[in-house]
């Protein structure tokens, strides 16, 4: 196991890298531009790809490093251009029906955090984890889950939606970095080639959206009942 | 080497026939090149079960493992598709759609690939990766009639089916962690790694990251409180996708529920995994139940059916023991026959009628003699009553949780599909015997044969195995059951 036996350099490098990501999900979470929303989620990425790097540069990992580019490439960059350009082409900028104010959005989100803490802490007590690095990481990855959850619950603008799907996965993708970085690789490689299709698809789908429903707020998507 | 010649060709038949629909789009050809292609899947998948013996085959680098589950679950998905290949000649041919047809057929040829190679998966993250494209393209197959209800129920599909299974891959990516204290930190993740490692691993993370994989999987098939996107789906898709979306789509992601529950009976984390799967399948049996009785839509009627017998089949797997995954195996194969004709049905009486409202269709046995008995044997059959297949499995699902522990969950099953016979059949009269306004008389009395053979095909495999089921399959269901399940009598 990599945590076990981390230098604490590297341990207080990875904690500050996932606080960040964290961070980071706050910052979408509380935002009610889409233009912030995605600067947010490539930050994110960012962070993440630095996060792999870290992985394989301290556990040495060295196809870590092609996960770390090709994150920035596919995550930090084509995902948040594609969207973008979705976002240009609607002429939607702002969230305009909210459910939830984000600052109790914030607030949601904060007890969220303590509950994966909870559930962490107790796992990792499972296997004497509970002074390491594992217990961070797993914190993040079902706090960003839940998180994600929680802005698809809330936001009813398409682009949101689609946001907040991929912040459920960045979730995944920074947990299994600490926690299980020798997985391996093909499946990594394989999950970002999907993510590109699943944007693909969006992109399609809200074009059709817009087309033929005539709106993107799914608020509106309410003919199918019962 | 039989095997794998013939699971080659069958996987490689649907992709032909995806590439040469690209390639071509006449639609004549594409729906030529489709039916060919589905029929090849299906002469290959039939033998295999016989071929098979108990031990599982891996092939092409582990990557790929046949076994009997799988070739069960292969031979319903080739079932549904070579029947649903059929049946959407001439139901397509109705839509009018000829220039955009060539995308249809490229389209339900991919979501044939990645429905038959799933279950194939040996990769426990491959697998994943499986399912996740079976929603990717069937998303383009609901959307393809391009009207408001069809890109509301696509864009539904599409999000909760991915947030669903995303719970999946965190699950999975978990149990992957767990194998990490057993194995070391690399190893390849298959069933039977799993498997092998499970009794070794940490109980608490193992139920946590099961609850994790049954939530997310079970949301792909369908199980209530997390089967928001599928009345939407199968209702709003052309009918040819609703039965493969019912009859081969759901089992595929059943499949890997059922391998994930193999994994805990190993580990003997005792019962709860098993409660919380009858616990979903008794809720989805009460969630369909409620919105039979009062549906208005004649192909939600159908979805909502289907919702049904995935509770059904998950209360078999939950009951276990031979006789709870030998019906819940059976009752797969009869619901794919059978809810293909239903799906079959329903589509033709759509159209001929041009509403999807059950009270606007009135009259049909009037207009339609022939296929609307066959349609009403078919409504019978899949509410479970004899003689037919239905019955027989879910006759044996509730013998199989005749056990202190889960017999209230068999009372609750009888008394629901009691309510959802009721229900089904009320819907069925009112559409035969209920009063005909003459402005109610169908727009299109005549429909196509290649609207009639399928329903034909579907329904006379669905007759016989109600009325005998060989002894040969159930020795087969029963020894998948101990593979499952090893250690249970």
């Amino acid at each position: 196991m990599l945590v076990q036996h981390l230098s604490p350099l590297a341990s207080s490098l990875f904690s500050l890298l996932a606080i960040v990501s964290l961070f980071l999900s706050f910052v979408m979470l509380g935002s009610r531009w889409l233009k912030n929303y995605l600067y947010a989620f490539a930050a994110e990425s960012w962070t993440i790809a630095a996060l792999s790097a870290a992985v394989g540069y301290y556990g040495s990992y060295p196809e870590l490093y092609l996960i770390a580019i090709l994150t920035v490439l596919f995550r930090g960059v084509l995902l948040p251009y594609l969207i973008w350009r979705i976002i240009r082409r609607l002429e939607v900028d702002r969230e305009i029906h909210e459910i939830l104010q984000p600052s109790s959005g914030l607030v949601i989100g904060a007890l969220f955090v303590m509950f994966a803490l909870a559930v962490s802490y107790r796992v990792a007590a499972e296997f004497h984890l509970e002074l390491t690095v594992a217990v961070l990481a797993l914190t993040v990855m079902l706090s960003m889950k839940l998180i994600g959850f929680l802005m698809l619950a809330v936001r009813h603008e398409a682009i949101s939606q689609v946001l907040g799907l991929l912040v459920l996965e960045n979730g995944i993708f920074l947990g299994s970095q600490i926690l299980v970085p020798g997985m391996p690789l093909l499946i990594e490689l394989v999950i970002l080639f999907d993510l590109l299709i699943i944007v693909a698809c969006f992109g399609v789908l809200v074009g059709y959206l817009l087309t033929h429903v005539g709106t993107t707020s799914t608020l509106d998507l309410k003919r199918l009942v019962g | 080497m039989m095997i794998g010649t013939l699971l080659l060709a069958l996987s490689i038949a649907p992709l032909a026939a995806l590439i040469g629909c690209l390639f071509v789009h006449r639609p004549r050809f594409c729906e030529t090149i489709n039916l060919i292609a589905a029929a090849v899947s299906f002469a290959c998948a039939l033998p295999i079960p016989f071929l098979i013996d108990g031990h599982a085959i891996l092939y092409w680098g582990d990557y790929v493992i046949i076994d009997r589950a799988a070739a069960w679950v292969v031979l319903c998905t080739s079932i549904v598709y070579f029947l649903a290949s059929i049946y959407s000649v001439g139901y397509m041919r109705m839509l009018a759609e000829d220039e955009r047809l060539y995308r249809f057929y490229a389209l339900f040829a991919g979501f044939a690939l990645t429905t038959l190679v799933g279950p194939l998966m040996n990769s426990v993250g491959i697998y994943w990766i499986a399912i996740e494209l079976t929603t990717l393209v069937s998303t383009f197959l609901v959307a393809f009639e391009r009207v408001a209800e069809s890109m509301e129920a696509a864009w539904k599909y599409i999000m909760v089916v991915s947030a669903g299974i995303s719970l999946a891959l965190l699950g999975t990516i978990l149990f992957y962690w767990n194998g990490t204290f057993v194995l070391g930190p690399t190893y390849q993740m298959t069933w039977s790694v799993l498997s092998t490692a499970a009794p070794k691993m940490n109980p608490v993370l193992l139920i946590l990251a099961f609850l994790l994989v049954l939530v997310g999987y079970g949301t792909k098939v369908g199980l209530a409180p997390m089967h928001s996107w599928l009345p939407d789906a199968h209702s709003e898709s052309p009918a040819p996708v609703s039965a493969m979306l019912s009859g081969a789509l759901l089992n595929t992601a059943m499949i890997g529920i059922v391998r994930f529950l193999g994994i805990t009976r190993a580990a003997n984390l005792g019962d709860l995994p098993q409660l919380v799967l009858v616990a979903f399948g008794a809720f989805s049996l009460f969630i369909g139940a409620l919105f039979i009785v009062r549906q208005q839509g004649i192909k939600r009627l159908m979805a909502y059916s289907s919702i049904e017998h995935m509770g059904v089949v998950a209360l078999g797997f939950g009951f276990g023991g031979a006789l709870g995954v030998a019906g819940a195996l059976y009752h797969m194969l009869n619901h794919s026959l059978n809810k293909s004709l239903m799906f079959f049905g329903a589509g033709n009486m759509m159209r001929a009628y041009g509403t999807k409202e059950i009270l606007e269709i009135t009259g049909v046995n009037r207009f339609f003699p022939t296929q609307g008995a066959l349609w009403l044997a078919g409504a019978i059959a899949i509410t479970g009553a004899p003689p037919f297949g239905l019955f027989l499995s879910e006759f044996t699902i509730m013998r199989a949780g005749l056990k202190p522990s889960y017999s209230w969950a068999v009372y609750v099953m009888a008394v629901l599909l009691i309510v959802i016979f009721v229900g089904f059949m009320n819907h069925f009269r009112s559409m035969y015997y209920g009063e005909t306004t003459p402005e109610a008389a169908p727009v299109r009395t005549r429909l196509s044969a290649w609207c009639a053979v399928p329903m034909w095909l579907s329904f006379a495999p669905l007759l016989v195995l109600g009325l005998w089921w060989p002894a040969g399959v159930w020795t087969y269901l029963t020894s998948i059951a101990q593979s499952l399940s090893p250690g249970v009598p």
